[in-house]
């Protein structure tokens, strides 16, 4: 699935787009736990979270997933934007919860990792 | 190669910071994505161990052609029992540990799936040494 697909689907805003929005997404990973995050193999994957601080984004970059979304309009800080800007990152931000968001991409079908 | 990073305690806006270097640097090197990957993933849940749970201390890397080691080594209060730690689930993470996503009890074991070789020094009250290799063939 296509970034930009994501964002219509979530009525999602862009908060950092380096990358090519155009890029496809393969999984859909949604968690809290960063430690949970970094054993994923995978990679191509949107990271879907309500947790919003440095530590998220820096947890993308070690885990190389390009893609986060924030759920319930979750604010990124300066310095969150900045980090993921020097990592090429995209985030996106959606007001909906995460069960809305995961239910409607699932059914738009992202698939999920386990 | 040689380089050191210093860990200050509670310091979490920077848990991160080495590892990420640790990431340009191998990406320089050309070494496999996958290989960086693990290596950055296990130096991070150190970095953020070591400053979530010890008073102070240090990071050594040093890089040669066919491995990667990394010391952390801490000033902090030890970890009384080794096998409890290596336990998925076990952690005596703070509430501020936990509200940066971590505390969780992964930690010690996502390092231990991600390199080749770990060994961990300990000594309740006086602080402890983990040692990380991954092999680059």
């Amino acid at each position: 699935m296509k970034i930009s697909e994501i964002a219509k689907i979530l009525d999602a805003r862009i908060l950092v787009s380096n990358s090519n929005l155009d890029s496809r997404i393969k999984y859909g990973f949604a968690s809290d736990l960063m430690s949970d995050v970094l054993t994923l193999d995978e990679e191509e994957i949107i990271l879907i979270t309500g947790l919003c601080n440095i530590q998220t984004i820096r947890t993308a970059e070690m885990a190389n997933i390009n893609c986060l979304l924030f759920v319930r309009n979750k604010q990124a800080s300066e310095e969150m934007i900045e980090l993921a800007m020097e990592n090429d990152m995209i985030i996106l931000q959606c007001e909906y919860s995460l069960f809305r968001t995961v239910g409607l991409l699932y059914e738009k079908g992202l698939r999920p990792v386990y | 190669m040689h380089n050191e990073f210093k860990v200050v305690e509670g310091d979490f806006a920077n848990a991160g910071k080495a590892s990420s270097d640790i990431k340009k640097t191998l990406k320089q090197l050309n070494i496999d994505n996958q290989k960086i990957k693990k290596i950055v993933v296990a130096v991070y849940e150190a970095e953020v161990n070591a400053i979530a749970h010890a008073y102070g201390g240090t990071i050594y890397v040093d890089i040669d052609q066919d491995k990667i080691v990394v010391v952390i080594d801490d000033v902090g209060p030890g970890i009384p029992d080794m096998d409890k730690a290596m336990t998925k689930g076990f952690s005596t993470a703070s509430a501020k540990v936990r509200e940066m996503g971590f505390g969780a009890g992964m930690g010690l074991p996502n390092i231990k799936n991600n390199v080749d070789e770990l060994e961990i020094k300990t000594e309740v009250g006086v602080g402890t040494e983990v040692k990380m290799v991954v092999n680059f063939q």
